[in-house]
């Protein structure tokens, strides 16, 4: 009767709950695993680009070598001298000199502004460079040399007050992601009057609009001056720029003014403020602090002395006996530069600046050396509490570090990364977000994420993306330590089996590359294992090689070329001060053996010479160095399947 | 003789595991300070191949936790709980079939396939219910936007060679 078919239902219902159960059970399970393997992307991601920007700043002992040692630079190129320590003699070339000879002719298509700027100006250039317009030279040096002028003006720190008809918002990173820009512009509205805004630094570099995004923000400051700040970031160096992309973005857009943009550039970064400060509450910089940080001393130190955290500080003469060498450089002694000690900062001046734009706060109490970046430091919640307490503020708000989330929140909530630019490392990768402050300083938190499609594609579409492309560039990391990891790994392998076990293989990996991964994880995109759990190590370079720009080059002076190739471009690309793209084979010669001697390398000058030989194409004494650079690229196997294998001649 | 080669490789395979938890744990350390916001424990013990459901992952939790729970769970307490659940091989990962069968159960008439609504339904109301973005991503990867039904035998297969 009923209980027969209530029973019937009740089973059929318990039935189907423990169907679900197990659907949900395992989606989520699956659903975990995924975001696992984003977690593992970002990683990755980032330990690479911190692991670059530590060889950027290693680069900078280099260069005090090299010029220790290379005495004929200093007597033949002086100006390479004063470009590397960024001696006053400015030449001040005239304004009129520099942008009155330019001429925008008729056929220009792009936007054409009238100066004194006007709201109107902004809106032009917006909507011109939405439909992918590029302005013209003559307009960007003239905006640049208003901003130098009115950026003089500025104090280090910028003070300003919230008030209850406003709310200052507060962006972080945009490394020229200019559809973020104009996202943040569509959701809150352009900069005015009304609506102020903070740019807390990293306009530049990665990204591919970043003269763009300079524009509108410097436009924009100069139109509202206070109430559109612009704090420096420490991408805002132009030696940062030669290795991250700006350089390359500002030459291939401007080809002939290029160089002048550049240039007026270098000194309007080095004017930018190094901060704001809200309601003498609130402190907005770049990077963060130390537990040394002086911000009586930051807010009278000359800001544009600064020109390059490449560029050491105070040169040490000959009586005063040796400084030790660290990481940050030092002038070396007989060195001679012109201009006095006034023009530049000391070394306790310039590490205090360095300290702003390069740290990052972490949960571990005291302060330590910012190791994976190579500059600057880690602080803890203490350092934190102590630097509030002392400066009378409630809460610092800094950039610096991409966050999945666009922002985090740490220290007990006295300290705020905000970080603007979404999809950062790979498509999907994370939200950018700003931060709205109110009257009294109550925040409110804005995240979002710039898509090309209409709708997100499936988280695992998005996490594949992101995967592929972190595995993909630890390859090529790996394959430019191909020697130094085979040396490693033979060194384990007692029975020369080509076995290894998964401890070992992770121990030589992170050793000889120098990065904190999880590699027992990662170990199956990148090694093959046996049944026994052992690691055939030379499956590591099975897929990915370095092509050879010429046959007979040895291979471990190709891999040495393809590790150091960033530093390289820079190296060169100081050298050649007159931006011509060549250098002399033997300014060649002599930087070579220079780095050599100085990064340890065991490179014969015979092998070199054959090289550089075979790359003078032209056979005219001269190399084309961005042609040499380009010759060392790495080819995944995989690609190989859709084209064709192109060999250099 | 035997015996201790056998406790000896039975020991370095639980340090291995131990290193296997340390590294999926530090992955999720933000501050590196050795401990994680508890809401990652989940997303942390299911990537290293193991499927509690929700009760069970809440039994976990509280084992792990503080007596006063803070919000974060430490590694010194995570890591000999979790290197257990690897040894004795705990909460394995549902099979194939298994699965099949259980998107039958709900598709009694065997179409082949459930409409979206009826997923939603099953999903969201029975057993231990999915959050709207929970169910979203589901639907997402199991069907287009203009959609409306899940032919299940190839979602699965597809969700199976996508974590392979």
């Amino acid at each position: 009767m009923g209980c027969g078919s209530s029973s019937i239902k009740i089973k059929k219902s318990a039935k189907t709950i423990r169907a679900a159960l197990i659907i949900q059970n395992w989606y989520r399970g699956y659903r975990a695993r995924l975001k696992a393997r984003q977690r593992y992307a970002l990683t990755i991601f980032q330990s690479i680009e911190y692991a670059d920007e530590q060889g950027q700043l290693q680069l900078s002992n280099f260069f005090s070598f090299m010029l220790e040692n290379y005495v004929h630079i200093q007597e033949k190129d002086p100006t390479l001298v004063n470009r590397l320590f960024g001696c006053a003699p400015q030449d001040d070339r005239g304004r009129q000199e520099c942008v009155g000879i330019i001429e925008v002719p008729e056929s220009y298509s792009g936007p054409r502004l009238q100066f004194p700027l006007n709201t109107n100006s902004l809106t032009i250039m917006i909507e011109a460079f939405k439909k992918q317009q590029i302005l013209h030279a003559y307009y960007v040096l003239e905006i640049l040399f208003e901003t130098k002028e009115a950026m003089k003006q500025m104090p280090n720190f910028t003070h300003i007050r919230t008030c209850p008809t406003k709310e200052i918002t507060i962006c972080g990173d945009l490394h020229g992601k200019l559809e973020d820009l104009l996202l943040i512009f569509s959701k809150n509205g352009l900069p005015s009057g009304y609506n102020p805004y903070v740019f807390n630094g990293d306009f530049v570099d990665r990204g591919k609009c970043s003269i763009e995004i300079l524009m509108i923000l410097f436009v924009s400051f100069l139109l509202y001056g206070d109430d559109l700040c612009l704090n420096r970031g420490n991408h805002e160096d132009f030696l940062m720029n030669m290795r991250y992309g700006f350089t390359k973005e500002v030459l291939s857009k401007y080809k002939i003014h290029g160089k002048k943009i550049l240039q007026v550039l270098e000194e309007v970064f080095a004017w930018l403020p190094l901060g704001t400060i809200i309601d003498d509450e609130i402190l907005i910089m770049h990077g963060g602090i130390s537990e040394s940080t002086d911000l009586n001393l930051l807010h009278h130190i000359e800001r544009n002395k600064m020109k390059s955290v490449l560029m050491p500080p105070v040169p040490v003469d000959k009586d005063s006996g040796t400084e030790t060498k660290k990481n940050k450089g030092h002038v070396p002694r007989g060195v001679k530069l012109s201009g006095s000690p006034s023009d530049y900062l000391t070394k306790h001046e310039w590490e205090q600046v360095i300290d702003i734009l390069w740290s990052d706060p972490r949960g571990k109490r005291g302060c330590y050396p910012n190791t994976c970046r190579g500059g600057g430091c880690y602080f803890g919640p203490d350092v934190t509490s102590k630097f509030l307490n002392k400066n009378h503020l409630k809460l610092l708000i800094r950039s610096h570090e991409c966050k999945p989330e666009g922002y985090e929140i740490c220290h007990d909530g006295k300290v705020i990364t905000v970080f603007s630019a979404s999809n950062y490392y790979e498509e999907g990768s994370n939200r950018g977000a700003y931060i709205k402050v109110g009257f009294c300083t109550t925040l409110r938190f804005f995240q979002y994420q710039v898509t090309k499609a209409t709708c997100l594609r499936p988280l695992h579409q998005r996490v594949n993306t992101i995967e592929s492309s972190a595995i993909r560039i630890l390859k090529e990391r790996m394959v430019s330590r191909k020697t130094d990891l085979i040396r490693s790994f033979q060194l384990q392998d007692r029975t020369k089996s080509g076995k290894i076990s998964m401890g070992q293989w992770a121990f030589s990996m992170e050793n000889t590359l120098g990065l904190n991964l999880p590699w027992r994880t990662l170990s199956s995109h990148l090694v093959l294992t046996d049944d026994d759990g052992n690691i055939d190590y030379m499956t590591c370079f099975h897929d990915i090689q370095i092509q050879k720009p010429v046959k007979e080059a040895q291979s471990a002076l190709i891999e040495t070329l393809y590790r150091y190739r960033s530093d390289l471009q820079i190296i060169f690309n100081v050298i050649d001060s007159d931006h011509s793209g060549l250098i002399s084979m033997e300014e060649f010669h002599s930087m070579w053996k220079l780095f050599c001697s100085h990064y340890n390398l065991h490179i014969g000058d015979s092998q070199v010479d054959e090289l550089a030989e075979r790359m003078d194409l032209n056979k005219d004494g001269s190399i084309d160095f961005n042609e040499f650079l380009k010759a060392f690229y790495v080819i995944h196997q995989l690609d190989n399947l859709n084209k064709s294998n192109t060999q250099l001649a | 003789m035997a015996d201790e080669k056998e406790k000896e490789s039975a020991e370095l395979a639980v340090a291995d595991l131990q290193r296997k938890v340390r590294e999926a744990f530090e992955v999720f350390d933000h501050e590196l300070n050795n401990t994680v916001d508890v809401r990652e424990i989940g997303t942390i013990i299911r990537s290293l191949g193991c499927c509690p459901n929700e009760g069970e992952l809440h039994d976990l939790i509280a084992e792990v936790e503080e007596e006063e729970p803070t919000g974060y769970i430490r590694f010194e307490k995570f890591l000999p709980v979790m290197t257990n659940i690897l040894v004795e091989k705990r909460y394995r990962p549902i099979p194939e079939e298994i699965l099949l069968q259980a998107f039958e159960v709900l598709d009694p008439t065997k179409r082949g396939f459930l409409s979206k609504e009826e997923l939603i339904k099953y999903m969201t109301e029975e057993g231990e219910p999915f959050s709207q973005e929970e169910m979203e991503e589901m639907l997402s990867a199991a069907i287009g936007p203009e959609s409306n039904f899940i032919h299940y035998r190839d979602y699965i297969t597809m969700m199976v060679i996508d974590e392979n």
